[in-house]
């Protein structure tokens, strides 16, 4: 099965991820062939087969309810590209 | 006094130990050889003089300890290294610098040894050549224009061109196991779980592990023991003893089972790694090892299996990198607007491949035919070795299906690339341990590599097998630098 | 109570509807830290204090699960007579917005911790059992401030991360009321239970609603819209109001009604569409493989079945019982916790209808007027104990403890220093009385006359003039037999 652009720029739109007409067309061809490739698995009946829940033979393990954490507020802005004193700052979304 | 750089991790600790040199000695020399080795493009961030006061400081030490004392090692841009520039190889981090260490370089040192630099990868790890990170090629010191292998190109180059004495990688579908085939190194990747994940740049959560990057066995044997160990900041690091691999080592192999599964041998396999995997064979009978053939049924599905489950976590993973908190921030008149424009200058086309078939596989319609279903058969596979493990005590298998290409030789094909996985990634997917050790040559004077997989956590059951076969298969890195 | 029936429909032009309402309820935790990360829960700090590494995705860092958020879910499920699923699982719920830091949030989406429960409520036409979804844990997100900049969006990650309960209801509500109803009620039991604090103005329960309208008589349920995070109970039932009128008129003028998700605008009273904002929202669920599945033991849930207190339910049908109140002040009193705590304390040493209707009167009237909790009563227990004590033994009037009592409100002083230093002591000798009445009387011959003659109003006058005369102190019931046989 091979995917079309609209299929693209749907699955983009949720990838937040911005694509040309000339960079669908590139990615139409190589995503076509990488599902071409991962539909082999389509061959293999696996009706009766539960899924991988989780490779390590564990359960999760719990943390106590202490508060060890925060206070941090010049690491945690540290690296962000726009912020001020207090917040990260970011533009408006469209409302 | 001999060149430093040629030493064995085991013989530098050894030899600082000892005072037979100083601990900045030793930086100095590595330090030499990388000034004339920008041509292989290894480092993304140089840490020398950091290093070299580190060293200074190690020397000082009237008490100094621990299992790397005095040694400066280079590490795989995916570690978060605190006040270091860490960038996975990508645009979107290329100029972030975290405030926290990854617990893995942190347990490195506080066992005595030092950051030397930070080395280059494909981008997020997603690649099989080094060729997709943003900070350029990296180039195989095997050959100019020859791709180290992937993801960790970049430490399995510097270790072979003695540019760093040992190095760590992360492997989540064959990333260390691969490039040490193709440079001619050891690269181990331990039991899912063994190694804490906390720090480390997130490609598939559920497939991803450090490891050891080495030039030996014995060295290999060291630095694990260094980096592991359970973490209780991951969820799924497991609270097992880390045996001391090192003093465990052993090559008594005598009566130990291998099994040999038939369906490795794929179509179209060059002889030349037909007759190296026989050797590999005949040299483990001779240790006194019994050989069993085995199949692993499911193997075929494994590379679609991988090519599902990486690329959907990948695609949750890589979400956080917006702009919004850290990394690469791109102009937009509009929230939606600015993560597109960010994510699209900021990401590689392998990378957006990838996270465009994750979400496409996770999306609502697909969930079930992709995603569910490669989960299935991921259980499968996984069957298939804890079947045979019944049987055997280990498998042998080659590490990849060719040696190191021409740079460019796939970049046009995805799916080509991504078919150097064929031989790492069911061990990924089945969260074993697996160790590729350098064992010959092909007729272009490339290495080649076997692997070793073991059941989980019995690293040191691979480790020994591999010291049998080491010893046996004699393998020399002959490298001229005619990159300086 | 008279019974009354269940009347809430909306009269369209050409049909009568019933409204069928569904409701997600969202309540935050009660713990120290947050569900996957150690940093503080606490309401109003300074923006992006209390974020840590995890809290903000930066590269490398995973989440590990805070047990005490897995108790307090449990209990809140057994509070709601619910099942408790031993085996659950954590998924990742992916979208982007600015307050969502990792890309995604951490939900449950096909095993979740708790399983069907059910809520009763009492209406004034019966109780009625409200049937419970689900329960599951998730992370809650950060806060984005559109107003304080023009151009810019500020983003604060406090709240991100804190735990989450979502309480889904079925579509067993059919009005405002109930709504109102059920909100308390899971409210109630949630403070109760010390899992939820219920302060809907701080944001640690709101809720989304489902809304949607058919026929009365028509099986098949409607179309429904989602009004989302509505943080109070009266924006809820305005909202409902609304929506279900415009689903009515919508259908009835042969329209369809579009699935969606709506905003209620407090301003306008409307709701409003969100489509263009929630258009191909594909959550893309799958299990998080940063954490494992969550076992729970069994011995985990009896030991926490143990410690659970006497809830809402039980303690209503025990004061029924023991205490001879009705069912309306039973509900009322043990609505919360700490109100149904200061009856029974109350109660220790003092009548238990007199108490009731005490705490009730006069004792909220003060607290809805100095807008204060029972917690912080400006009369404590005891003393309103033994204010009653001194109307059932007669030393004081109803009327005269009113004014006792209004002097305790400002100082919390035992009501009998005040009796005594007022001087307010009912006047209950007979001699005393009998003076005092047949001075009036003697004062009012043609009044007296009057009554004996019919005029049987002019008892009230008497009784008035005794109480001027004696300063409010006379003992009315002992008046009121002196009167009788005087003026015979």
């Amino acid at each position: 099965m091979s995917i079309d652009k609209e299929t693209i720029k749907h699955i983009s739109k949720l990838a937040r991820i911005s694509l040309d007409d000339k960079k669908i067309d590139n990615l139409s061809k190589d995503l076509s062939s990488i599902i071409k490739f991962i539909e082999k698995l389509s061959k293999l009946n696996t009706d009766d087969i539960k899924p991988l829940t989780s490779i390590i033979e564990a359960s999760l393990k719990f943390r106590k309810d202490k508060i060890l954490d925060g206070k941090i507020r010049d690491q945690i802005l540290k690296n962000s590209p726009e912020k001020n004193e207090e917040f990260f700052v970011v533009p408006k979304v469209v409302e | 006094m001999s060149d430093l750089s040629n030493y064995t991790l085991v013989d530098l600790v050894e030899g600082i130990k000892n005072k037979n040199f100083t601990s900045e000695e030793v930086t100095k020399s590595f330090i030499k050889n990388s000034e004339v080795s920008d041509k292989l493009n290894t480092f993304i961030t140089k840490s020398f003089d950091q290093a070299l006061v580190s060293a200074k400081n190690f020397d000082k030490k009237s008490k100094p300890n621990g299992l790397l004392g005095g040694i400066p090692i280079a590490v795989k841009d995916m570690f978060c290294t605190k006040d270091v520039k860490t960038t996975a190889g990508s645009k979107i981090l290329n100029n972030f610098v975290p405030t926290y260490e990854s617990t893995v370089t942190n347990k490195l040192w506080s066992e005595g040894a030092f950051l030397l630099g930070k080395l280059n990868c494909d981008e997020f790890a997603m690649g099989s050549s080094n060729e997709t990170s943003f900070f350029g090629n990296v180039t195989n010191p095997f050959g100019d224009k020859i791709v180290p292998g992937g993801s960790s190109g970049g430490s399995a180059s510097a270790l072979a061109a003695n540019l760093t004495p040992a190095s760590i990688g992360t492997d989540t579908g064959g990333s260390i196991r691969q490039p040490a085939s193709f440079t001619g190194t050891v690269g181990l990747k331990p039991t899912y779980g063994r190694c804490s994940r906390w720090g480390i740049v997130a490609f598939a959560s559920s497939l991803d592990q450090a490891g050891p990057l080495t030039k030996t066995v014995e060295d290999c044997a060291l630095l694990l023991q260094a980096m592991s160990g359970y973490d209780p900041k991951d969820s799924t690091s497991v609270n097992i003893k880390v045996n001391d691999f090192s003093s465990n080592l052993t090559e008594k192999v005598k009566d130990l089972t291998i099994g040999i599964p038939k369906e490795y041998r794929v179509e179209n396999m060059p002889t030349e790694i037909d007759k190296l995997w026989k050797k590999g064979i005949d040299f483990l009978k001779d240790a006194g090892v019994v050989i069993k053939d085995i199949s692993l049924p499911h193997t075929m599905y494994a590379l679609p299996t991988y090519y599902i489950v990486a690329p959907a976590e990948a695609s949750s993973n890589l979400a956080r990198y917006d702009g919004v908190k850290y990394g690469h921030r791109s102009k937009g008149n509009n929230l939606i607007e600015m993560y597109e424009n960010t994510r699209s200058e900021g990401f590689g086309d392998e990378v957006k491949r990838r996270i465009l078939i994750g979400t496409y596989v996770l999306s609502s319609g697909y969930y079930d035919a992709y995603y569910l279903k490669a989960q299935k058969v991921r259980k499968l596979i996984k069957e298939d070795f804890d079947k045979a493990f019944n049987n055997v005590d280990a498998i042998l298998t080659p590490s990849t299906p060719s040696s190191a290409f021409k740079m460019g030789e796939k970049k046009d094909d995805p799916v080509s690339m991504y078919l150097n996985d064929i031989f790492t990634v069911p061990v990924n997917l089945a969260g074993l341990p697996a160790i590729s050790i350098p064992s010959g040559y092909d007729k272009n004077n490339l290495p080649l590599g076997l692997q070793l997989i073991g059941r989980p956590f019995d690293e040191q059951m691979i480790l020994n097998l591999s010291l049998a076969l080491q010893r046996r298969m004699n393998f020399k890195r002959n490298i001229k630098a005619w990159w300086k | 109570m008279s019974e009354k029936k269940f009347d809430y429909f909306i009269k369209g032009e050409k049909n009568k509807w019933e409204v069928i309402i569904g409701l997600e309820v969202h309540a935050q935790v009660l713990s120290k830290s947050k569900l996957f990360s150690s940093s503080s829960t606490k309401f109003g700090a300074e923006p992006n204090t209390q974020v840590s590494l995890v809290d903000s995705a930066l590269p490398g860092m995973l989440p590990v699960i805070n047990q005490f958020c897995i108790e307090q879910s449990i209990k809140t499920g057994l509070g709601l007579k619910a099942k408790i699923n031993r085996h659950s699982v954590f998924d990742r719920k992916n979208y982007f917005y600015a307050d969502l830091p990792q890309g995604y949030q951490i939900s449950q989406y096909k095993n979740p911790i708790v399983g069907e429960g059910e809520v009763i409520l009492d209406m004034p036409y019966g109780t009625k059992k409200i049937a419970i979804e689900r329960l599951h844990l998730e992370q809650d997100a950060g806060k984005s401030i559109h107003d304080m900049d023009p151009e810019n969006t500020f983003v604060d990650l406090n709240r991100s991360g804190i735990a989450l309960m979502e309480i889904v209801s079925k579509p067993d509500l059919r009005s405002p009321e109930e709504v109102n109803a059920y909100v308390k009620k899971l409210r109630s039991i949630m403070r109760y239970l010390a899992t939820c604090d219920g302060n809907m103005q701080e944001g640690s329960l709101r809720a989304d609603v489902n809304v949607s309208v058919r026929r009365v008589g028509e099986k098949k349920y409607g179309t429904r819209c989602e009004i989302k995070n509505v943080n109070s109970i009266k924006f809820m039932q305005m909202a409902i109001e609304h929506e279900a009128k415009r689903q009515v008129k919508l259908l009835e003028d042969g329209k369809a009604v579009d699935q969606e998700t709506r905003l209620f605008d407090i301003k306008k009273n409307i709701t409003k569409s969100m489509r263009l904002k929630e258009e191909a929202h594909d959550y893309r669920y799958f299990p998080d493989p940063d954490l494992l599945p969550l076992e729970i033991d069994k011995s985990l849930i009896d030991k926490l079945k143990k410690t659970l207190p006497e809830l809402p339910d039980e303690k209503k049908d025990r004061f029924i019982k023991n205490y001879n109140i009705s069912a309306y002040e039973a509900n009322i009193l043990v609505s919360e916790k700490e109100i149904s705590d200061y009856y029974e304390e109350v109660i220790k040493h003092a009548d238990k209808k007199l108490a009731a209707n005490w705490i009730m009167g006069d004792l909220f009237a003060v607290l809805n007027r100095k807008n204060l909790s029972i917690k912080r009563s400006p009369v404590s227990a005891k003393n309103l104990s033994i204010l009653i004590n001194l109307i059932s033994s007669g030393e004081i009037s109803g009327r005269i403890a009113k004014e006792v009592f209004e002097i305790m409100i400002e100082k919390n002083d035992n009501p009998k220093e005040i009796v005594k230093s007022k001087g307010l002591r009912q006047q209950s000798d007979p001699k005393e009385l009998e003076k005092i009445i047949t001075e009036i009387l003697t004062k009012n011959k043609d009044k007296v006359a009057q009554y004996r003659n019919g005029k049987e109003k002019l008892f009230g006058f008497f009784v008035g003039q005794v109480m001027k005369s004696s300063g409010g102190r006379a003992n009315p019931k002992l008046v009121n037999e002196i009167l009788k046989s005087k003026l015979k």
